[in-house]
Order: C-alpha cells, then sequence, then structure tokens
C-alpha cells in the first residue's frame, strides 16, 4: 500500500490535516480507530470553537481580540501555557472561521443557554457531529482514504523518522503501511481507564468519560515510550461535574447538570465540602469535577427545592423527588442524620431576607457563619418537593501530550522528528497546562491540524 | 385523543411515550437548535404533553438533519432517532383525526389499496363514458363527446366537497387536540398566517436551517433536490388546480365550454401545473427509493409511494390527455385522467395528500407561539 501521509485519529484535528495534505497534492490515508457510526473522536460530541474576530462575523458579535483571548487563557490555566504555542493558536483561529466554511462546516447562532458565548465561540449547525461528517465528506472529495475500525499499534521510529505504521484493521489482521510523513493525532487517553487509574489511584474507575471510548492513548504511549518528549501533567485534565446515571462514555453534552449554584451539594457522608455559589456556572462546571474526584466514592448529591426546579436547563434525566427533605437524601442513599443536620445549618445560615435573589447575575446572597460558605444564590432548601441529583466527574479529555514545536512538529528527546506531525488532543497539553477555557480544545485541533497538513503536504513534495 | 383503536400500531401509546423520551435528550442537548422549527419549540418549554408531542411531531418535515448530525443516534445507547419518531406519531395523529377514522387507515398503509382505488376509479368511468347511453354530449367538443359536463360536475362536484368536508373535520380535531396546556392567546393572529403561509411556500423547514437543504437521497449531504420536486409537485397541483378552477368560471360566467385554445388561462395554467406535477411528483418517488426507510414511518411507506405515484398519473395523464386528444386514444386518456383525479380527491383526508392541511396547521399553531412570546 502506497501512501504519502498517513493520519493517525479521525477527529476534527486529524481531518483538518488529511484535507490540507490532500489540498497539497499527497495521498492520504486516515486510520480512524472507531466504526463508522462512532467516527470523529471528541469532536463528535462539541458544539463550538473559540475565535478571535476583529468585529462581527457570521454568528460572531461584537470583536474578541488576541490579547483578551490571551488573558482568559492566563486565567483558566494560571499561566500553565506555552505562550508561543498559544498565541499562534489564537491568532490563526481567525482564519479558521472562512476556512471551516469552505470545507462544508455551518455554523449557527450561540444555542439558547449559552448567550454568555455569543461573543467569543462559533457554534456548529448541528454540533460537532454535523462537523465530522462535513469534514468527511469534503477529505473523501479530495481523495483521501478512510479507514474506519483501524487501530495503530505502533509508529515505528528509527533515527527520528517514522519507518512504519502498525496497525490492525477491520477484521483484526495486522497490517504495515510505510508513509512518507505521519499525522499524530489520536487525541488523550482518557478511553483507557487502566492509565487513569494508575495516574489518579483507585479511584479513576468511577470516573464517567464524556466523550469517544476510542481514545486510548495508545500512539502517545508509543511514541513516549520511543523518546517523544511529553508535556502535560498526567492527572490534569478536563473534567466537568455531570449527572452520576450518564452512561460510562458518550454521554456527551447532554448529560451536563447546571443546578449547583441554587442547590447544596452533599458527600456521600452527607456533609457539604465547597461554596457551591462560588461563580456563574459556566465559569465553575469545570472546578467541579475535580472537586467531586476528591469526595468519598467520588461522587456527589445536589439537592435543591421547589422553587429552583426551573431556574437551570433541563436534565437529560428526571431528578429524584421527595416531598420531604428525609426521603429525598433516603432515596439518594446518604445518611440520613448526618444530611439532614447539614441543610439544617445550611438552612439556618441562609439570610431572612431573600428579595435580593437573582438567579442570573452573582447575587451576594451569602450565608453566614457556616464553613464552607455559600457566596450566591443562597437560600433554605424549604419548598417541598424536594429533587436530587447525583454527581459524577466526567473527563472529557487528558493533558499529558507529545510536546510540539510552531510548526506542529513532534520533539523528540534528540530533536525534532524528521516526519511526524502532531494536532488535537494529542498535543493541546503543550497549551493546557490545566483548566480549560470552552471551545478551545476545537481551536487548537483546527489550527494544529491544518499547520500538521501543510507541513506533511510540503515535507513529501519537496523531499 | 387516543390511539388506541388504531389497528395496526403495535404500541399505540408507546409512540408519544417514545416521542417523548427523545425529544427530552434534545432539550438537555439543543445542538440542532438552527435545523427547524421543530427544536426552538422544544427549547421553549420543559415538559411535553401528548398535545406538545403531536404538534412538534406535525411541525417536523422529516428533513433527517438532526439525526445525522445526532451524536446519540444507535449504535448509541440513547438511540435518539427524531425523525423516525415524530413520523411515527404524525402518522397515528392523522388516522386518528381522520374523518370517518376507519377510512384512513388502509390507504396511508396500502400502495396497492391505492392502486385498486385509481383502477376502479378509472374503470368505473371508462365503463361510463363507453356504455351507459346519454353521458355524453353529441353537440359537444372533444372529451364532451365522451361525458358531458354536467355528468362530470356531479360526479366530481360530490367527490371534491366532501373530502374537503371530512378535512375541516379533521383540522378541528388536530387543533383541539394540540392545544397547549398553557393556553395562548385565544384568537389566532393574521400574521400567524402570513408566517405560516411564507414558511410553506418557501418550504423554509427543508432548507437545513443554512437554506442548503435536507439530508435525505444521500445520508448527509446537504441538498435542496428535495425541496425543489416538493416545491414542483405542490405548485404544480395548485396550478392544475387554478385550471379547473379558472374553467369552471369560463364555463359558467362567460358561457364558455371546453375545449379552450393554449393562451387560455385553464390552458396556461394545465400545462404548465401538468408539468410541474409530473416532475416533481415522480421526482420525489425516486429520491424515496434512495433515502433511508428507517428514517421515517415504515409502516406507510408503500402508502407514501403509492400516492406520490398517483399524484405525478395525475399530471401525466393530463398531459397526454392534452396531447393526444385528438387521437383514437381519447376515450382512454380520459378515463384514466378523470379516474385518476377522483381517487386522489377521495384520498385527499385519508393518505399522504392530508399531510399539507396538517402541516400548515402545525405551522400556524407555531407562529402563534412565536408570536404568544413576542419572538
Amino acid at each position: 500500500m502506497q501512501v504519502d501521509v498517513a493520519v493517525l485519529g479521525g477527529g476534527n484535528a486529524a481531518l483538518c490535516g488529511a484535507i490540507n495534505a490532500a489540498l497539497a497534492g499527497c495521498s492520504v490515508l486516515v486510520l480512524e480507530s472507531a466504526p463508522k457510526p462512532y467516527r470523529g473522536g471528541n469532536s463528535r460530541h462539541t458544539r463550538n470553537f473559540r475565535c478571535m474576530h476583529q468585529g462581527p462575523v457570521g454568528p460572531l458579535t461584537g470583536a474578541y481580540l488576541e490579547d483578551e483571548y490571551f488573558d482568559d487563557l492566563i486565567k483558566v490555566t494560571k499561566g500553565q501555557t506555552d505562550e508561543i504555542l498559544a498565541r499562534k493558536a489564537i491568532r490563526e483561529s481567525e482564519a479558521c472561521f472562512a476556512w471551516m466554511h469552505t470545507q462544508g462546516i455551518r455554523f449557527q447562532p450561540s444555542l439558547s443557554g449559552t448567550l454568555s458565548l455569543s461573543r467569543t465561540n462559533a457554534f456548529f449547525l448541528g454540533g460537532g457531529k454535523a462537523l465530522v461528517n462535513a469534514l468527511y465528506r469534503r477529505a473523501e472529495q479530495l481523495g483521501v482514504r478512510v479507514r474506519y475500525q483501524t487501530e495503530v499499534t505502533h509508529v515505528d521510529m528509527r533515527d527520528n523518522r517514522v519507518a512504519e505504521v502498525v496497525f490492525t484493521d477491520e477484521q483484526g489482521a495486522e497490517n504495515r503501511v510505510q508513509p512518507r510523513a505521519v499525522i499524530a493525532a489520536s487525541g488523550g487517553f482518557q478511553g483507557d481507564t487502566d492509565w487513569l487509574e494508575r495516574a489518579w489511584g483507585p479511584g479513576a474507575q468511577n470516573f464517567l468519560i464524556r466523550g469517544t471510548q476510542y481514545n486510548r492513548g495508545v500512539v502517545l504511549r508509543d511514541l513516549l515510550d520511543q523518546g517523544a518528549q511529553s508535556v502535560g501533567d498526567p492527572t490534569q485534565c478536563h473534567a466537568v461535574a455531570i449527572d452520576g446515571r450518564a452512561p460510562k462514555f458518550d454521554g456527551g453534552i447532554a448529560s451536563r447538570l447546571d443546578c449547583v449554584p441554587f442547590s447544596v451539594v452533599l458527600n456521600q457522608n452527607g456533609q457539604r465540602f465547597y461554596d457551591e455559589g462560588e461563580d456563574v456556572w459556566p465559569k465553575r462546571y469545570a472546578i467541579w469535577g475535580r472537586l467531586v474526584a476528591a469526595q468519598p466514592s467520588q461522587i456527589g448529591h445536589v439537592i435543591i427545592d421547589s422553587r429552583s426546579l426551573n431556574l437551570f436547563m433541563p436534565s437529560l434525566y428526571p431528578p429524584l423527588v421527595s416531598d420531604t427533605l428525609e426521603g429525598l437524601v433516603e432515596q439518594m442513599g446518604l445518611p440520613t442524620g448526618a444530611s439532614l443536620a447539614s441543610i439544617s445549618a445550611f438552612n439556618a445560615a441562609c439570610a431572612n431576607d431573600l428579595s435580593g435573589f437573582r438567579p442570573t447575575e452573582l447575587d451576594g446572597l451569602a450565608t453566614r457563619g457556616i464553613e464552607p460558605a455559600k457566596t450566591n444564590w443562597a437560600r433554605p432548601i424549604t419548598e417541598p418537593p424536594f429533587y436530587g441529583y447525583t454527581l459524577r466527574p466526567g473527563v472529557t479529555f487528558t493533558y499529558l501530550g507529545l510536546k510540539v514545536d510552531q510548526a506542529a512538529r513532534v520533539q523528540m528527546q534528540d530533536g525534532p522528528a524528521e516526519n511526524l506531525w502532531a494536532a488535537g488532543e494529542i498535543m493541546a497539553g503543550s497549551i493546557l497546562g490545566q483548566g480549560y477555557l470552552a471551545g478551545f480544545g476545537m481551536t487548537i485541533g483546527t489550527v494544529f491540524g491544518r499547520q500538521a497538513g501543510q507541513e506533511a503536504g510540503a515535507y513529501v513534495k519537496h523531499r | 385523543m387516543s390511539n388506541t383503536d388504531s389497528p395496526f400500531v403495535e404500541n399505540p401509546l408507546g409512540a408519544i411515550e417514545e416521542a417523548a423520551r427523545q425529544v427530552n435528550i434534545c432539550n438537555a442537548c439543543r445542538y440542532c437548535e438552527g435545523y427547524c422549527a421543530v427544536f426552538p419549540a422544544i427549547t421553549s418549554a420543559r415538559s411535553f404533553s401528548e398535545a406538545d408531542i403531536t404538534q412538534l411531531a406535525n411541525l417536523c418535515h422529516n428533513c433527517r438533519g438532526c439525526f445525522y448530525a445526532c451524536q446519540y443516534a444507535p449504535p448509541h445507547e440513547f438511540a435518539v432517532n427524531l425523525p423516525k419518531a415524530l413520523a411515527e406519531v404524525r402518522q397515528n395523529s392523522w388516522e386518528d383525526f381522520a374523518f370517518p377514522r376507519a377510512l384512513g387507515r388502509q390507504f396511508h398503509r396500502s400502495g396497492a389499496a391505492i392502486a385498486l382505488l385509481a383502477f376502479t376509479a378509472f374503470a368505473a368511468l371508462f365503463a361510463l363514458a363507453r356504455f351507459v347511453g346519454g353521458v355524453g354530449d353529441a353537440q359537444g367538443e372533444g372529451f364532451y363527446r365522451l361525458m358531458s359536463h354536467t355528468v362530470m360536475v356531479s360526479i366530481f362536484a360530490p367527490a371534491f366537497i366532501l373530502p374537503m368536508l371530512a378535512v375541516g373535520v379533521g383540522l378541528v380535531r388536530y387543533w383541539r387536540a394540540t392545544r397547549p396546556e398553557s393556553g395562548g392567546s385565544r384568537w389566532l393572529h393574521p400574521r400567524a398566517l402570513a408566517l405560516a403561509y411564507q414558511d410553506a411556500m418557501t418550504m423554509k423547514n427543508l432548507g437545513g436551517g443554512h437554506d442548503e437543504g435536507c439530508n435525505f437521497e444521500d445520508e448527509d449531504r446537504f441538498s435542496n433536490l428535495r425541496r425543489w420536486l416538493h416545491q414542483a409537485a405542490a405548485f404544480g397541483f395548485i396550478l392544475c388546480f387554478f385550471s379547473t378552477s379558472s374553467a369552471t368560471l369560463m364555463h359558467y360566467v362567460l358561457d364558455w365550454p371546453a375545449p379552450y385554445p393554449i393562451w387560455t388561462p385553464p390552458k396556461v395554467f394545465g400545462v404548465s401545473g401538468g408539468v410541474l406535477l409530473t416532475l416533481g411528483s415522480f421526482g420525489l418517488a425516486w429520491l424515496k427509493t434512495r433515502a433511508d426507510r428507517d428514517l421515517g414511518d415504515g409502516r406507510v411507506w408503500g402508502g407514501e409511494m403509492g400516492f406520490v405515484l398517483l399524484l405525478g398519473s395525475v399530471g401525466l395523464s393530463g398531459l397526454l390527455l392534452y396531447g393526444l386528444g385528438s387521437t383514437p386514444w381519447l376515450d382512454v386518456l380520459l378515463a384514466v385522467h378523470l379516474g385518476t383525479v377522483l381517487a386522489l380527491f377521495l384520498l385527499v383526508p385519508y393518505s399522504k395528500m392530508a399531510h399539507g392541511f396538517y402541516r400548515l396547521a402545525a405551522l400556524v399553531r407555531d407562529a402563534q407561539r412565536r408570536i404568544d412570546r413576542g419572538l
């Protein structure tokens, strides 16, 4: 099998790479480990990308300039980023908007319930799977060959160049291909729960994986074992608190829960553990994954009363419901005495005058005299019926990755790889040392995917 | 509304519940908001009654954009296939609203039943013209020599008026069954009618939100082909209707009986409408063979196919009648054309033809909802 460029992975970054390599005139083979209905990695669950822009463009309102974008990144990562790569991603995101449109991706106004993102994030019409469909159509139109259910097991590095790619095909048979250039865009390792457990400890088996189960980090591990430089901390990942009843994999966006700011959250022992009203939910949901992960059995229990039921986005599953708090905590499997005591203490610490309650802004309606305090939206849980949800950590993707340079070229211990580039979640840890900025994963994937495709194409053509 | 007397629905209450289950998932996801009118209607509510689901089902144009974009489509365990779930609810609702109910189901389901009805109508009219004395008009010109104007009117006037009355009953039933629990305004806003007609005329909801069309004949590829073919069939049908109406006026008001020369409204509307109706209908039938049957209501595939072929046959036989009217084929072609038209009229409330009325009613209700909410 003769091929100029092999692309390992089948999500947004992989297809951006494949398209640009094909546009450069290369023959391209995409090796996607998922079967066709699950193709696209985590991209199939995404909904937008964060896009720098000088003025209103498409559905994006206002302007979002480089410095503000970079400041936003610094805030969430607490400075754990590579400024050169980060600024490249930010600057080039502006050109990505038109480029994506050319590839067949369509955009829509910010979805209901996401108004806070209408200036910074361009939403894909139909979401990430529609984006993935458009990219596959475009790639196939350009002659890119796509093989599904093909898992790359080994990327054979000789003298800092890829000599051969080994993969198992749809029938489970071992295949070998000797491409002239390779783009690794096969995601993080969160689909491998044993690896997660090695990084996080036994509690990791209780984590839910919000996205694809096919990102098992096989290529990442294989390249790290052969001397590729790594970036990022294996314990860092994008993790949010999601409905504890969501499936182990692929629960996606629908499993999110937005009720925490209007609730009390207890752990398995019936104790509160963090300020539920610290900030508006879009700014806090990403830290709650880690908060819940640190609790016994990696579980949190959200309790609201009837006054708050309609203040948040509808949930995937209906909440547990009871006319009494006692009945609810029993249904939730919580210790009755401790749980009721926690709620009573919380209720007693709430203000008498609740008229300042403003669900959509920081209202300063805070508790007094309890630890942890609830600093906004603190209304006592007193109006039956009472409703309960379970929270579990939902991992989106892991940050341990390959170190790349500005050209997306993979860095080995003793210098850059000659014919290997990386894009997407497999290298996003360079830019996201910790924390997360909504829609930035897709920005990194698109910018570095395009770059990798262009570089690989130029390498094949000019060698 | 109850579906329990529907004989061929395996689990009639299950259709509503299944659609409601899926709609709840959509409401927690919302990625498809930009595709069509169904999703903004979903996201404006938190829970969904049978009335709400019936309204959503009739609002759905089966463009299938949401299915191909759905991260929760089978084999995902959430098994979301909203076009199919809504198609089944929609089909059940049409059978339920049909008056009389017992008439509808057979034709919805069976293309063979439609073909049989059309053939029976053809045979009866052919026999009437050929073997029954006094049916033709010896002084008349063209086809009136075979069947007089009076005979045609005495057959087709009731065959048109009675089914339209049945459609009226169905629409009243629809309107009552989809009344939102929250009420809404008591009176229909005129602007709701205008918006609904605009959406129907442009088939905005088959535009995919970007006006590049729907996902029908080639999986997730967007194409306006189905939209254009439907427009051709629908406008062709309307032009044919204008043709007949203008001929009726000319006959009674101007005392100018057929046949009419080519430059007169009956011919101008009739020929252009016939061409559009024929191309549109047979085109839609061809597209239907290429689409995934599992994204619609599989129980009525045959009935839908039979209906669209009947519609195409009306157009084609009308054109042939015009082209070959002075040949010995006249008597056969006349019977074929009148037979297919008669079958079509009789089937309006009991076949896919009913969708136009219910869809328009759903668009009106949705426009009213938006106006009530100040959108």
